[in-house]
């Protein structure tokens, strides 16, 4: 081997060599580092994930808004599903400093190459489910936001940081829907254990697939793109669960939860992992019309991305002749 | 201009945190400009990472729009979390 071949793979040794020490050391990796192609990779596939979660997140409830039970109940509501487009927003940018640009992440979503959390392709039929989405889905979401703010990607890191400031709110304004629920009339309160039995596995299935069967842990573990695995962080959003859930007076459907002396914490029963794989291979119970819904939006919203270019060009136009 | 054009300095005072404005510099480049703005603003470990634009390109808001456009709509108060009061046992959510 000639030593000008030799030389670039010192080099790539060394930029191997300090990436490594920075995760090591737990610093964080800025735009401007170097990094393997394939933290990148991973890094473009879970942030736009994220992404896409929280814009077509904005349907189950969005639809709700018309008909929510009260003036503040529409108010509160209209502001969370704003937050939710914003969070969209933070993570798609984040996602650029990595070189991928925004509209390429958008033909993934709407080509069905990228996809988004399984949650969201459930229905909510009752005003019950918005509370349960509050509640738990927004619960189970800032049991896995939490650890990210401390994820070794900065701009991930950072914008996690202005979204777990915001998910508090959502969480309380679920839970309060619930509550009103539950100390109303016994249909009311029923139409809360209703919607409790509906989110509940789905939201348990949230963190996604047994430790021993998830694809990307180990790697992104390694990386401290993930701080704790998969069924660490549902233990701990059932353990915390449960009782918010007998404040409430209302059943977990499980049988087989049952606190564990001597974990310290609760046993529960197996989730439905079929459903949660269906649903991940694209044949959730709402998966066409969320796509469509959102490829929809895109479309019928080409006039204002275009109406603003063409002002900006008539803009530019009056200030040459001017 | 002989001493080139103004160009905004900012600095990442350390890995993990966003770059914040610390002031500007006169120079005829980006090259320059760095190199002015690492010499004025860094010589003390205040950062790890520089960034200069030229400040004609920061477009910037009208300080007299500043209460319309950051009116804090404070009646709005449901959106921050104490507005929605729950039982002592589940009020650390």
């Amino acid at each position: 081997m000639s030593h000008a071949e030799t030389q670039p793979t010192d080099a790539e040794a060394a930029r191997h060599g300090r990436f490594n020490e920075l995760i090591d050391s737990d610093q964080s990796i800025e735009p401007r580092d170097w990094m393997p192609d394939a933290y990148r990779k991973t890094l473009v596939r879970q942030i736009a994930q994220h992404g896409h979660s929280e814009i077509i997140g904005m349907q189950p409830e969005g639809k709700w808004i018309a008909s929510a039970p009260s003036l503040q109940r529409k108010a509160i509501l209209l502001a969370k599903v704003q937050d939710e487009a914003g969070h969209g927003l933070y993570l798609y940018g984040a996602a650029e400093t990595l070189g991928t640009p925004r509209e390429e992440l958008m033909d993934a979503l709407h080509e069905g190459r990228q996809k988004y959390s399984s949650i969201f392709t459930y229905p909510t039929p009752t005003w019950a489910d918005v509370g349960a989405i509050g509640w738990l889905v927004d619960g189970a979401a800032i049991t896995n936001q939490i650890p990210l703010c401390r994820c070794s990607y900065g701009p991930y890191a950072r914008a996690m940081v202005r979204i777990c400031k915001e998910e508090s709110f959502h969480q309380r304004q679920g839970y309060s829907i619930m509550l009103a629920l539950c100390q109303g009339t016994s249909e009311q309160k029923q139409m809360a254990q209703d919607a409790l039995n509906r989110w509940w596995w789905p939201s348990v299935m949230m963190f996604g697939p047994p430790d021993d069967a998830s694809a990307h842990s180990d790697q992104s573990t390694q990386w401290k793109i993930k701080r704790f695995s998969n069924d660490t962080l549902r233990q701990r959003f059932i353990d915390q669960t449960v009782s918010q859930a007998e404040v409430l007076g209302i059943m977990i459907p499980d049988d087989d939860l049952v606190w564990n002396e001597e974990n310290q914490n609760y046993d529960y029963g197996e989730p439905p992992w079929d459903e949660f794989w269906k649903t991940v291979k694209g044949d959730g119970p709402m998966s066409k019309e969320r796509l469509a819904c959102r490829v929809d939006a895109h479309r019928e919203g080409t006039w204002v991305r275009e109406a603003a270019r063409a002002y900006a060009d008539n803009q530019r136009a009056l200030e040459v002749t001017a | 201009m002989t001493d080139g054009p103004l160009w905004e300095v900012f600095v990442r005072p350390r890995r993990g945190v966003s770059h914040g404005h610390v002031g500007s510099v006169h120079a005829h480049d980006g090259e320059q400009a760095l190199q002015a703005a690492r010499d004025l603003f860094t010589r003390r470990s205040e950062g790890v990472s520089l960034w200069v634009v030229p400040s004609a390109d920061i477009v910037a808001s009208n300080p007299v729009d500043a209460g319309q456009l950051f009116d804090p709509a404070a009646d709005k108060d449901y959106r921050f979390p104490p507005a929605h009061v729950l039982p002592d046992e589940v009020d650390y959510m």
